[in-house]
């Protein structure tokens, strides 16, 4: 068939082997060692990027068991404590066995926003919801929300960036120019858009459940192109190598060489590009609550807390402080544990 | 609905403030008459009483006019403001609190004069009356000025059309007629100093509407339709120093050609009066602590930071701040179609009212409210109380009883609708959401965008029937301080609208109804006052409107402003009244 035009190639053939080589996973490997077992010895090694991880794991597992120690601290996220908080100021008393007012006006009240042993991290401000009960919730609802939409972006990312790839011709012009326009698509207007016009029912889900769904559907729908490019750039040298050659001339479907032959070097480059996508996501949400199109109250989150906390700011800091420093340990945590894999995977780094 | 308190408070919305429980109880004694700078003393007593004139007294504001064109506003501290360049056919009387609620006249020579069945008034203007230009004021002018206002296809599109809902008019467009004089009928002007008003019902609080800015006289050439708000003709003390800027600023200067002798409500104390418009709320108030302003504009108090310093200092502040009520009641429309009576009454029942005072800022947020009318209004019974318990934290077995006998022993779901960005309906939800818990009716909560709150969704039949809103947290201040003024529109059978609706828990009570008529037929104010209270009663025992609270807001008084008092007729200071002392 067409063997002649096979002739060039073969002659780098000890190059492209080599390089094979070092294609994680690929066929060839040289080294006793996987590459996987490579990567796994680099992270150990590499402390920032062990600390995020078990911070991530930490925040997955407080998320995932939210209502048991919310149960265990006696303090579900909904349940008001207002005979702990001054009304007019709407801040907690410094001590609310003692309202008696001071020289005649208000109670005393805690600037440090009511931080106990029944409190850890203190009181909402007017309502006395319990701080530490609503930001272990709000984990729920960012790391839910982000974990789907990274999947949703992966699976579309991963497919249409394969096939364009590997494709090439029309269909790769297709699939690209569509990245282009997804990507000059104006994502945060379009959100809130959406958010308040579809209603509720739609597609059987109402309430709370209907917002999740439209929120990871618009994060998820309208990143893909992030990964489609990179896998798409991946497949364009993998289709050239040797071992995708070889299996053609052996006679196996496209499918075969794409999700069999190809797609497993492209895992590394999409659990890592992945890792660092969920806090993108996360701060998304976190936006989207902030601007008031997130989750339903009285639901906590931790965009809504920030958004709540803004009136405070002067008087109850440290409600703006704690979900604030949620986001922001969440984002620092993912991104460094992704570098940190991204380092770990990376064939150009030395042990 | 003036806009006044639905656009701003909300936004401040922890514009809940303050330590009535203090200050009202000693300045209620001094009521109305002058008071010497203590804690509330504005909300009911003239404060650095002065006939001092001179200086600029200086405003700012952190959004802006909807319109400086009398024809074509309807924010409160607007209606306010543009008195200072726009006489109305009549006023409220330049009186402290609620002695500011009685009419009085501006333009016109003597009250107007009803005919038996209260469908045609007549009213006589002050003859030699002039423009800041020195040209006579005529009736035909005013004529003209409501046709403009209330007939226009849209060109002034902000005002209310009380005008236009009362007159016997034909509708037309003043813009597009060739003689909009002849073709507005309604309206007669016998000769330049009379006018007689046609309805096409009896109206017995028309004068009220008297009150309303689009009365101030506009010369038909003078008319630059939507452009005239840059510079309006003055009939009043003070005229428009070069344009005004919208998001910039408007400057007012004194016009010559005003005439103290004919104005009963101005003493136009400052030579000048400066507006910059779009000035943080945070800096607008730190700037008039600080003496480098002298009012906020919008007349709904200091913004949630300001306020909580100065509850956290009271010491320091105290003499020189006011905690009125602001005319508003807020309150959950419990909707007729979804929830039947019974059902309705076990929610008024189990509400925990305590927890709704307290989400609201206590007692310096507002008067935990279990009536319709504010207490600023003529038949307004704060005392009474249809669903009473100990200490407002709800009756659950009264509760459970109506859960009983509308067959929903086991309780039931519904939605609440709230509005984005307003922190205390939110609260308010949230809080009812728990204590309804009690009983087992479970609310879900949903946030919709606040400008199309009433057009698109708790306000829209159709939407909400078909997706089961239950309820609806809301808030109301009236157009005019009395029981129509406020209750109409928000309890009438008659009111009620498929979209837009102001009746949002949709009641239609024959004898709600009725009682409206009757008011409308009725001269005595004192006689409608009793007709007003019964229509209260009926909409609680109904379970229709579930009251939160009468609010107040907090207002730092300067020490530099003389004849300061709130009015209740427009909640705020009254701007007519202030003057300046640098001394």
């Amino acid at each position: 068939m067409s063997a002649p035009s096979h002739a060039p190639e073969s002659a780098e053939q000890p190059e492209a082997a080599a390089a094979a080589a070092k294609v994680p996973g690929g066929r060839g490997d040289a080294d006793s060692r996987s590459l996987r077992q490579i990567a796994w010895q680099r992270l150990r090694k590499d402390k920032v990027a062990m600390v995020s991880g078990v911070i991530v794991v930490l925040l997955i597992l407080a998320a995932i068991f939210a209502p048991l120690l919310a149960k265990w601290l006696g303090q579900p996220p909904t349940q008001f404590n207002q005979d702990l908080i001054e009304p007019n100021t709407g801040l907690p008393y410094a001590d609310p066995n003692n309202t008696e007012p001071v020289g005649g006006l208000i109670p005393e009240v805690d600037n440090w926003g009511g931080i106990s042993g029944d409190h850890l991290l203190g009181l909402e401000p007017k309502t006395g919801r319990d701080l530490f009960s609503r930001i272990v919730y709000g984990a729920q609802i960012s790391l839910l929300v982000a974990f789907l939409s990274t999947l949703l972006c992966v699976a579309l990312g991963t497919l249409l960036g394969i096939i364009a790839g590997y494709k090439g011709g029309w269909v790769d012009t297709v699939i690209s120019r569509a990245m282009d326009i997804f990507l000059a698509f104006p994502l945060m207007l379009f959100a809130i858009a959406l958010v308040g016009v579809i209603p509720n029912g739609f597609i059987g889900l109402e309430g709370n459940g209907l917002r999740i769904a439209v929120i990871v559907f618009i994060i998820g729908f309208f990143n893909w192109p992030y990964i489609a490019r990179i896998v798409r750039g991946q497949t364009l040298s993998l289709r050239e190598r040797e071992f995708v050659e070889a299996a053609r001339s052996l006679g196996a479907s496209n499918r075969h060489i794409l999700f069999k032959e190809i797609l497993p070097n492209l895992i590394t480059p999409i659990l890592v590009y992945s890792t660092l996508l969920i806090p993108t996501n996360i701060l998304f949400e976190a936006a989207l609550s902030f601007l008031g199109v997130g989750i339903n109250p009285p639901t906590p989150s931790w965009g809504k807390m920030l958004s709540e906390a803004v009136a405070h700011y002067s008087t109850a800091p440290y409600f703006i402080i704690f979900p604030g420093l949620a986001i922001f340990v969440t984002v620092l945590a993912f991104n460094l544990f992704g570098d940190g894999l991204r380092d770990a995977f990376d064939p150009k780094t030395s042990d | 609905m003036r806009k006044r308190t639905l656009g701003f408070v909300a936004l401040g919305a922890a514009a809940s403030i303050f330590l009535a429980a203090c200050g009202s109880g000693d300045s209620g004694e001094n009521g109305g008459s002058d008071a010497a700078a203590a804690f509330d003393a504005g909300s009911t007593g003239v404060v650095n009483p002065s006939e001092e004139t001179g200086g600029t007294l200086r405003y700012a504001i952190s959004s802006d006019f909807d319109s400086t064109d009398p024809g074509d506003t309807y924010y409160g501290f607007s209606w306010n403001f543009t008195r200072y360049y726009a006489r109305t056919l009549l006023a409220f009387t330049p009186a402290p609190a609620e002695a500011s609620t009685e009419l009085t006249t501006d333009l016109a020579a003597g009250m107007p004069e009803p005919n038996d069945d209260f469908t045609q008034w007549t009213v006589k203007i002050q003859e030699g009356l002039k423009y800041e230009d020195g040209t006579e004021i005529t009736a035909q002018d005013i004529k003209y000025a409501i046709a403009r206002s209330n007939y226009n296809g849209g060109e002034l599109p902000n005002g209310p059309r009380y005008f236009e809902s009362s007159l016997d008019q034909e509708p037309f467009n003043v813009y597009e007629s060739s003689d909009p004089m002849e073709e507005f009928t309604a309206i007669e002007t016998p000769d330049d100093y009379t006018l007689v008003f046609n309805l096409k019902e009896s109206f017995s609080e028309f004068p009220y509407v008297l009150t309303q800015p689009q009365t101030a006289p506009v010369p038909e050439e003078a008319d630059r339709g939507a452009l005239y708000k840059e510079n309006v003709l003055s009939s009043g003390p003070y005229k428009f120093e070069g344009q005004y800027e919208p998001g910039v600023k408007l400057d007012l200067v004194r016009n010559e050609n005003w005439d103290g002798a004919t104005d009963p409500i101005r003493p136009a104390l400052p030579d000048e009066v400066t507006v910059e418009i779009g000035v943080a709320q945070e800096e607008i108030d730190q700037r008039i602590v600080n003496g480098e302003l002298d009012v906020d504009l919008s007349g709904v108090g200091v913004g949630p930071t300001m306020k909580s310093q100065f509850l956290q200092d009271l010491e320091s502040y105290e003499t020189n701040l006011d905690n009125p009520l602001s005319g508003a009641l807020r309150y959950v429309n419990i909707h007729t179609p979804n929830l039947e009576t019974a059902c309705r009454q076990a929610i008024a029942f189990a509400a925990d009212r305590d927890s709704l005072h307290r989400a609201w800022g206590g007692d310096t947020g507002g008067d935990l409210a279990t009536n319709l009318l504010p207490p600023t209004i003529p038949g307004s019974d704060p005392e009474s109380d249809l669903y009473p318990s100990e200490d407002n934290k709800g009756d659950l077995e009264a509760a459970q009883d109506k859960l009983d006998e509308c067959g929903e022993s086991d309780g039931f779901k519904t939605v609440i609708a709230v509005r984005d960005g307003r922190p205390n309906d939110l609260a308010t939800a949230e809080s009812l959401q728990e204590s309804l818990k009690r009983v087992n009716i479970e609310l879900e909560i949903k946030t919709f965008p606040a400008e199309d709150f009433f057009a698109q969704y708790a306000g829209s039949q159709d939407y909400v029937r078909e997706n089961n809103i239950g309820l609806s947290v809301s808030g109301w201040i009236p157009d005019w301080a009395s029981g129509y003024g406020f209750g109409y529109k928000i309890t009438s059978g008659d009111a009620i609208q498929a979209t837009g609706n102001y009746n949002t828990s949709e009641l239609d009570d024959q004898e709600v109804n009725a009682l409206w008529d009757e008011a409308l037929t009725t001269e005595d104010p004192d006689e409608r006052a009793e007709i007003y209270a019964q229509i209260d009663t009926l909409v609680i025992e109904q379970a229709a409107i579930l009251p939160v609270v009468f609010d107040r807001a907090m207002f730092y008084r300067s020490d530099e402003l003389t004849n300061v008092y709130y009015t209740s007729s427009y909640a705020m200071y009254d701007y007519m009244a202030l003057g300046v002392n640098r001394g």
